[in-house]
């Protein structure tokens, strides 16, 4: 025990040296570097999984990323610095991210990073990111512990999207309201922080608005067999079964609820949009609900340019993550506008203070977590194609 | 009352499943004394069989299992002369790791895009799926062609073994390799043999795999070669009827303690009565103990 504490003090003492002395040395290398941008390139890195179990999320958002900077670029580029772009796959695996987030910042030396799509991969890409002072902006991951930990805020750390907290609580309300279900059972994957994260906070929304949380069961990354679990929710009588999960294990486990001939009305979140789903499901997903983050069917003029747009150059309609990702792209370009420079503090303090950025998916201001307030969407399922149903407000 | 016998089949369909992969485990461990860790791996190729014959060939459920088995055979057969033989007469630990190269190779082989590729796939169901009720139980087709093309491989396994001269070549070099070889059997070739018969139960149970969860990756095998290790070893290990009581054990526990306690337990509680049984009896249920030959 008292060697520990030694050797914590004297690692303490070394670090508070290091960062003064690592302050002063890159201040004598670089002088004046950021001052003038002009002719300057600028690199900025995207992590994203584009193979594993959620590979249409990685392509779509690969797809929007370049769309953005695409744009940029063609207009000459953000605060006169040309923007040059590095691709990694995270196979949506933590460790892979974290190996990406380092190959980013430490190889290729980007000054801000866009990603990773899924809140599992985002979390090791934030605390990697927060360490190393560059700012990043996720547009999809969903778990509170993107942007905060341990009640700390990683400064550096951004997202597009609403929070789970806010996703579970308008599942669990259109199903109590507008389903009118008196008892739901919830299936998760213990080992996904975006699908524990939802699913506590469905079950707490659940019981609060007066319904009866009668099965709440979890299961592992690569189970495939839940015809235990889903005898068990049958025989609970469930009224809606709540799905956290993205849309290849969504897919299984419905395949089997119907094999079972369960009742349960299906009703899931964001993870849930890819066309696979009902290529995976087939028709044992109709009929199901779940929360996104825009519709394509929605006529505001920016999310029909965006569709076309997209449409014209990939030939299919961008999914909510893809377009996510968009203006997560296109917040951060902003945001390196503002502040002039490719300076990550400068960048990090625009970021920050954005409001009422108009973006595809709706009108941003970031809160003091990095977070934004915005709505969400309900998608029905119908003849195996999403349906926009209702908007919901914060 | 219906809901725990739902729950027994559901058990049996899982069961059978780990039982069809543990023979592959036990059956070489009983010859060679090798745990073949890549035999996961091996059921992992028969379930990519099913999805390619079923899918891009629509071929019958009987060529998509024969095609199945024949491909992991001739796998096998492979495996075992490439990198399990020149390593016969070499320490054990040298052949164990052998195996485990061999298993991480195919995993992330045929995870290459140009192989099979990093990505799920959704398995094809190669019939409509028909349910039937009786007395509050539910039974779909799919169980029942589990149920019955497991049944009627371990029947064949068993006729195999005990009725045919390649059994009884197969038990003589179990008991002892070397007078088997000195009796005039083809050492080599039994073991080639029991490779290949190992395979064939893995790529029907893969097919079965695929067909009962659908949906199908490259590192799919790595889970389900676990538990059926397991199950063999809690069987005791190199024990034909005891793999597949094993087997039967870990589905019928694994269902049971997600049906009565919290899923959360499930691997737990499975790999507790493991360790359990192995106090109680070191070799496993139906294993005998062997004294070290000199």
């Amino acid at each position: 025990m008292l060697r520990k504490s030694h050797t914590e003090k004297g690692k303490l003492v070394k670090r508070n040296l290091f960062i003064p002395v690592l302050a002063v040395l890159l201040a004598g290398v670089f002088p004046g570097c950021s001052k003038s941008p002009v002719g300057k390139e600028m690199k900025i890195g995207l992590i994203t999984p584009l193979s594993g179990d959620v590979k249409t999320f990685g392509e779509s958002v690969k797809n929007a990323f370049e769309i953005a900077i695409e744009e940029a670029n063609a207009k000459g580029g953000v605060a006169g610095m040309k923007i040059a772009t590095f691709i990694v796959d995270d196979r949506n695996d933590p460790t892979e991210a974290s190996n990406a987030a380092n190959l980013l910042i430490n190889q290729h030396g980007v000054k801000a990073i866009v990603g990773s799509v899924t809140s599992k991969a985002t979390i090791p890409v934030s605390d990697l990111a927060q360490s190393s002072r560059i700012p990043t902006i996720t547009g999809t991951a969903t778990n509170p512990k993107v942007t905060v930990a341990d009640g700390k805020r990683k400064d550096f750390m951004f997202r597009a999207c609403y929070t789970d907290s806010f996703q579970g609580t308008v599942m669990a309300k259109f199903s109590r309201d507008e389903l009118k279900a008196a008892t739901a059972a919830i299936l998760y994957d213990v080992s996904n922080d975006y699908s524990k994260g939802i699913a506590e906070v469905f079950r707490d929304s659940f019981a609060r608005m007066g319904g009866e949380v009668v099965a709440y069961e979890s299961y592992g990354k690569d189970d495939v067999d839940f015809s235990a679990l889903l005898t068990k929710v049958k025989a609970a009588k469930a009224d809606v079964l709540f799905l956290p999960d993205y849309y290849n294990k969504v897919g299984l486990i419905a395949k089997q609820a119907k094999e079972k001939e369960l009742k349960a009305k299906l009703v899931g979140p964001d993870g849930w949009d890819s066309p696979e789903l009902v290529k995976v499901a087939g028709d044992a997903i109709e009929g199901g609900y779940f929360s996104n983050h825009y519709s394509p069917e929605d006529t505001r003029p920016e999310v029909v340019n965006w569709v076309k747009k997209y449409r014209e150059k990939f030939g299919q309609t961008p999914d909510a993550l893809g377009t996510l990702v968009y203006d997560a792209t296109n917040m951060l370009l902003e945001a390196i506008q503002e502040a002039g420079s490719d300076d990550p503090v400068k960048i990090r303090d625009a970021l920050a203070s954005l409001k009422g950025f108009e973006g595809v998916t709706g009108k941003f201001t970031m809160d003091e977590n990095g977070d934004p307030i915005k709505s969400a969407v309900i998608i029905q399922i119908r003849d195996g194609k999403q349906k926009f149903l209702q908007v919901v407000n914060p | 009352m219906d809901y725990f016998v739902q729950q027994v089949i559901n058990g049996l369909q899982l069961g059978f499943v780990y039982a069809l992969i543990a023979l592959g485990y036990t059956m070489v461990y009983g010859i060679v004394r090798l745990i073949n860790f890549a035999h996961g791996d091996v059921f992992m190729i028969g379930a990519f069989i099913g999805l390619y014959t079923i899918e891009r060939f629509q071929w019958p459920l009987a060529a998509v299992f024969v095609s199945a088995v024949v491909g992991c055979t001739v796998l096998a057969v492979l495996i075992e002369q490439l990198a399990y033989r020149p390593l016969r007469h070499a320490p054990k630990i040298a052949s164990l790791i052998t195996a485990i190269g061999v298993s991480l190779f195919l995993e992330y082989f045929t995870s290459l895009r140009q192989v099979f590729g990093p990505h799920y796939y959704s398995f094809p169901r190669p019939f409509p799926v028909v349910s039937w009720h009786w007395y509050g139980i539910l039974v779909t087709n799919i169980q029942a062609v589990i149920f019955l093309v497991t049944i009627l491989c371990l029947l064949l396994l068993q006729f195999i073994v005990f009725r045919t001269k390649m059994g009884r070549a197969m038990r003589a070099v179990s008991f002892d390799y070397v007078t088997a070889g000195l009796m005039g059997v083809n050492v080599n070739m039994v073991i080639s043999f029991t490779f290949g018969l190992g395979a064939a139960l893995a790529g029907v149970g893969g097919v079965l795999y695929g067909i009962a969860y659908p949906q199908v990756n490259t590192f799919m095998g790595f889970m389900p070669g676990l538990k059926a290790f397991t199950a063999a070893v809690l069987g005791g290990i190199g024990n034909i009827p005891g793999a597949v009581l094993g087997a039967l054990i870990m589905g019928q526990s694994e269902t049971m303690v997600s049906a009565y306690l919290s899923s959360t337990y499930r691997d737990g509680i499975a790999f507790v009565i493991l360790i359990l049984v192995l106090l109680w009896k070191p070799t496993g249920i139906f294993g005998t103990s062997r004294t070290e030959k000199v």
